[in-house]
């Protein structure tokens, strides 16, 4: 008989023992992944504050606001932002198309999209120069335009175009493709026009994904190097990124130099990580979807 | 084997999930843990499995403190609510888990494995699955492949947490009988855990109730239909009516309705609920004003074998909802139409003090 | 930051045509329909298709000769040594980091996990000439460990480890990044029901959890192969561009079209084109079984 048995003293868990899990490992691989993160990835990044701290606050500012310097911010960071611009709008009619229309060899493109992710960037940073060249396939007609692409400021953003692609595009496209089609046809009956349907029933549900792809595509485009360095042509004050004003610096042994640039950018990065951590978290919650 | 709870405490945050709880579970027999959810049944489950620790308190496998060992070696066999069957394995593969896991010394041969494979299939009457995945098996056919895998390690105790949840009702009761009569043949102690009143009364041989932690009653399927012990759980069992009153004299005051009953040990002026079930509840066409509740008929509800009448209170209980159980024929005696004022005499009424009352009217809604 | 690497279940599902284009509400007029896909292919045309085509057109421009003779060429054979080993040093090391901190972040409660999880994307805001920045500054001449590395005669930066250092760097979260939100979707009923018949923690992982996580394992072990056979502004910090010795194929590249050998240049950046296509297959075939997959394991048969 299932009867209440008699009341013995409460007797606690001893306090020292250690929280009760099922699984097992918790120690191990959380002690693994602490350890390996620690020392591949903390205390290295720790290094750039430590090493810039041997610079006084003075030393400090001349360095990071050196009119080279300031320059080549100008440039990474204007061409940044226009390009992942540049990339939220066609990203976003491309990421429309693939999950709208169909069309022929529209799987070959689907997959293709993500070539800036898996071409290694010395190789997109070559192949863009030979097309934008003078006798480029697209530099040739461009230059009788008077517009030059190749070693100026035009490339360095054609460049990040290319690398920022994937990433508006493929945030987008998940939201795209679990959008209700009821939602439109709601709309519709109500009596909106298409365009109206659009501007205030799937642009509003898109937004947060599509805002969190342009964060991508910018934070990915400001630290870019490989495919930038050969189209840019590097000159001084005109078509130098931030990045390798790190590299010109190390290569003159200024590790001091390099170091404070560097603190610079990463200062920036995680400020970009936390809102793009943000904007995600936003995302999900707006869709309901999870990370 | 028996299995005793002894002062369980469990706290979650600042949430009490079990306070204090003893429980004896006899040998072989068959219980159910009922209750609202979040009332603590299933992790009072988990605990005895060994899935979750308990802050206080200790879970006694025969006798023996099992609190030191863990789930591998309990020897529990646990049914997970939705099956946990492992998707990647064949029905054959995931009933044979368990005992390909052994240690390589205590491990059967595959051909014994296979054997006993086939011979839990049998039981469970699904031999012709044996190679198929758990996406290619109904809501019920899973459930009897877990039930199926956890008996292949030839457990000593039986947990099933909310067995019948996820299926539709007509599997659901033709599993509840295939799960009684498995019981009977196998005769190993076993516990589940519902929210499902009819399951529990229906399958259990004892009925544990709980609600917010605690145990509220304790007894056979027919002891606690018929003898709620607390307001709680004859809210929870079956529909129910309910009188707020105050004893005076020889009966209740309910407003301005007076109600006869017996109101023995309670003192006078003492704050009551009374209950009634529907088929406890008379109508009275022209009962005379000094006894019953007076009620307005709402609906009649004549399609089945008896008749539901739902009446609003208008006097004494505004504002409340009655349903009354007659027969066809009582109904037709009285020639009752929707829209005429009757009263209500109860045949039986149970009473209980307040406070206790007020969460037991809570939990009647 | 991998919102844009993660494995799309819906990607190998065709919804298109059925779901859009034959309802009048999720029409567009097929001038607005011809605009979009006309302009979005174009920009996809000349940003992507046209850069990817051009590598090869430029690779063989001089001949097949001229092209065999640079990918046979000493310097690129060692070029390709150094970064196969790379990329199998790399690979190992976070393929069980990314298990290890999956398992940790997915099947237990604990403290400050959301921001565990940012730590381990960091990886990815930071550009990677930053990356090959702080292992010269821990490992470099001048740096923590420098004196002390030179008195021992171990060279880390300008040599092999200090490429399979920034290669494991920049590749770092792929396989966790993965691996997190996989596990963490799947819960860890199966895994308890494993233990309470009796497996142990490794048993339970190998017969339970791994065939669960194969596919975005898999895609993680991909992304992170090609990440790291591509890299190049991390490699490029500290390697010190020793011909024949410390140079990865994407820094022989680099080399070659400084030194105006366009031909060989694109002779060897088309290898690494055809590694970025043969990689783009992959993870478009795992997205198909993911997806079907995936299929299955939510079909009710009932």
């Amino acid at each position: 008989m299932a009867t209440a048995a008699p009341s013995l003293p409460l007797r606690p868990t001893s306090s020292a023992a250690p929280p009760f899990r099922v699984l097992p490992g918790f120690n191990l691989t959380l002690g693994y992944t602490l350890g390996y993160l620690s020392l591949i990835v903390l205390i290295p990044l720790a290094a750039v504050f430590l090493k810039t701290a041997e610079l006084t606050l003075a030393e400090f500012w001349n360095v990071v606001t050196a009119p080279r310097v300031v320059a080549s911010y100008k440039l990474s960071f204007g061409m940044s932002l226009l390009a992942a611009a540049i990339n939220a709008v066609f990203g976003l009619m491309l990421a429309w198309a693939l999950v709208r229309y169909s069309f022929p060899g529209k799987k070959l493109i689907d997959a293709l999209v993500d070539l800036p992710f898996a071409l290694p960037t010395a190789v997109a940073g070559i192949s863009l120069t030979a097309l934008y060249a003078k006798n480029g396939w697209l530099g040739q007609f461009l230059e009788p335009l008077g517009i030059q692409v190749a070693f100026k400021p035009l490339g360095v953003l054609v460049a990040l175009v290319f690398i920022g692609l994937p990433f508006v595009v493929r945030t987008v496209q998940p939201i795209l493709e679990d959008l209700d089609t009821e939602l439109e046809e709601a709309a519709t009956s109500l009596g909106a026009q298409r365009w109206q349907t659009f501007r205030h029933v799937i642009l509003p549900i898109v937004f947060p994904a599509l805002l969190t792809g342009f964060a991508l595509a910018f934070a990915r485009a400001v630290g870019e190097y490989g495919s930038v360095i050969f189209i840019a042509g590097n000159i001084p004050m005109v078509s130098e990124i931030t990045p390798l004003m790190i590299i010109t610096k190390l290569e003159q042994y200024d590790y001091t130099g390099a170091t404070a640039i560097a603190t610079v950018m990463l200062i920036l990065s995680f400020a970009l990580l936390l809102i793009i951590n943000g904007l995600q978290a936003w995302t999900a919650k707006r869709t309901g979807r999870d990370r | 084997m028996s299995i005793q709870v002894r002062n369980i405490h469990k706290q979650f945050g600042a949430f009490t999930a079990l306070d204090d709880i003893s429980l004896d579970f006899p040998t072989g027999e068959l219980v159910a843990l009922l209750g609202p959810s979040g009332c603590g049944k299933t992790t009072l489950l988990r605990i005895i499995a060994g899935l979750e620790q308990a802050d206080a308190g200790q879970v006694l496998l025969d006798g023996e403190d099992a609190s030191g060992t863990h789930v591998r070696d309990r020897q529990v066999g646990f049914v997970f609510q939705h099956y946990a069957l492992f998707r990647h394995m064949t029905v054959f593969d995931n009933v044979a888990f368990g005992m390909r896991m052994k240690p390589r010394g205590q491990r059967p041969s595959e051909k014994q494995i296979a054997e006993k494979v086939h011979e839990l299939l049998n039981l469970v009457q699904l031999d012709w699955l044996a190679d198929r995945f758990p996406s290619q098996l109904s809501g019920g056919q899973r459930q009897r492949i877990a039930l199926a895998r956890a008996l292949a390690v030839e457990p000593r105790v039986l947990l099933l947490d909310e067995p019948f949840g996820a299926l539709d009702a007509k599997v659901r009761k033709e599993l509840r009988r295939w799960l009684r009569k498995l019981h009977e043949d196998l005769h190993i102690t076993s516990i589940f855990v519902t929210h499902d009143q009819e399951e529990a009364l229906e399958v259990a041989d004892r009925v544990v109730l709980m609600n917010q932690g605690h145990v509220e009653q304790i007894g056979t399927p027919e002891e606690v239909y018929r003898h709620p012990a607390t307001p709680f759980v004859y809210g929870f069992l079956g529909s129910v009516n309910f009188f707020h009153g105050r004893v005076e004299g020889e009966g209740l005051r309910v407003g301005g309705d007076h109600l006869h009953h017996g109101v023995q040990g309670l003192g006078q002026g003492a704050e009551v609920v009374a209950f009634a079930r529907p088929h406890e509840l008379d109508i009275m066409v022209d009962g005379d004003a000094g006894d019953g509740v007076a009620a307005r008929i709402n609906r009649i509800l004549a399609f089945g074998v008896t008749a539901r009448v739902e009446l609003d209170g208008i006097n004494g209980a505004t504002g409340q909802h009655f349903e009354v159980e007659l027969t066809r024929e009582r109904v037709a005696q009285l020639d009752l139409h929707e829209g005429q004022s009757v009263r209500l005499l109860p045949s039986r009424l149970s009473l209980f003090e307040q406070p206790h009352a007020a969460r037991a009217a809570g939990a009647a809604r | 930051m991998a919102g844009a690497t993660t494995l799309r279940l819906g990607a190998a599902a065709d919804f298109g045509q059925t779901r859009f284009e034959a309802r009048a509400a999720t029409r567009e007029t097929p001038l607005v329909k011809w605009l979009i896909l006309g302009t979005a292919l174009t920009f996809f045309a000349v940003f992507l298709l046209m850069p990817l085509i051009a590598v090869f057109v430029e690779a063989l421009r001089k001949g097949w000769e001229t092209y065999v003779t640079a990918l046979v060429d000493p310097d690129a054979l060692s070029a390709l040594r150094l970064t196969l080993i790379a990329a199998a040093i790399a690979l190992p090391l976070n393929l069980v980091f990314g298990v290890c901190a999956a398992w940790a972040i997915a099947k237990f409660e604990f403290r400050g996990k959301h921001f565990l999880i940012t730590l381990i994307d960091l990886p990815f805001s930071v550009s990677p000439v930053i990356a090959g920045l702080i292992y010269v500054l821990v490992f470099g001449a001048q740096g923590w460990f420098g004196p002390w590395l030179a008195e021992h005669d171990i060279r880390i930066i300008f040599a092999v480890p200090g490429i399979v250092l920034a290669t494991v760097f920049v590749t770092f979260p792929f396989i966790a990044r993965e691996l997190i939100p996989l596990m963490q979707a799947q819960g860890k009923e199966e895994e308890e029901a494993a233990v309470v018949l009796g497996a142990n923690g490794l048993q339970t992982f190998w017969h339970v959890t791994l065939p669960n996580i194969k596919w975005g394992l898999l895609y993680g072990v991909i992304l992170t192969n090609a990440r790291a056979m591509g890299e190049f502004g991390a490699v490029s910090v500290v390697s010190g561009h020793i011909r024949g010795q410390t140079n990865t194929l994407p820094l022989h590249v680099e080399i070659l079209y400084n030194e105006y050998q366009f031909a060989a240049a694109f002779a060897v950046a088309s290898l690494l084109a055809l590694l970025a296509l043969v990689t783009l297959g992959i993870k478009t075939w795992i997205e198909h079984r993911a997806a079907a997959a995936y299929r299955d394991s939510q079909d009710d048969a009932s």
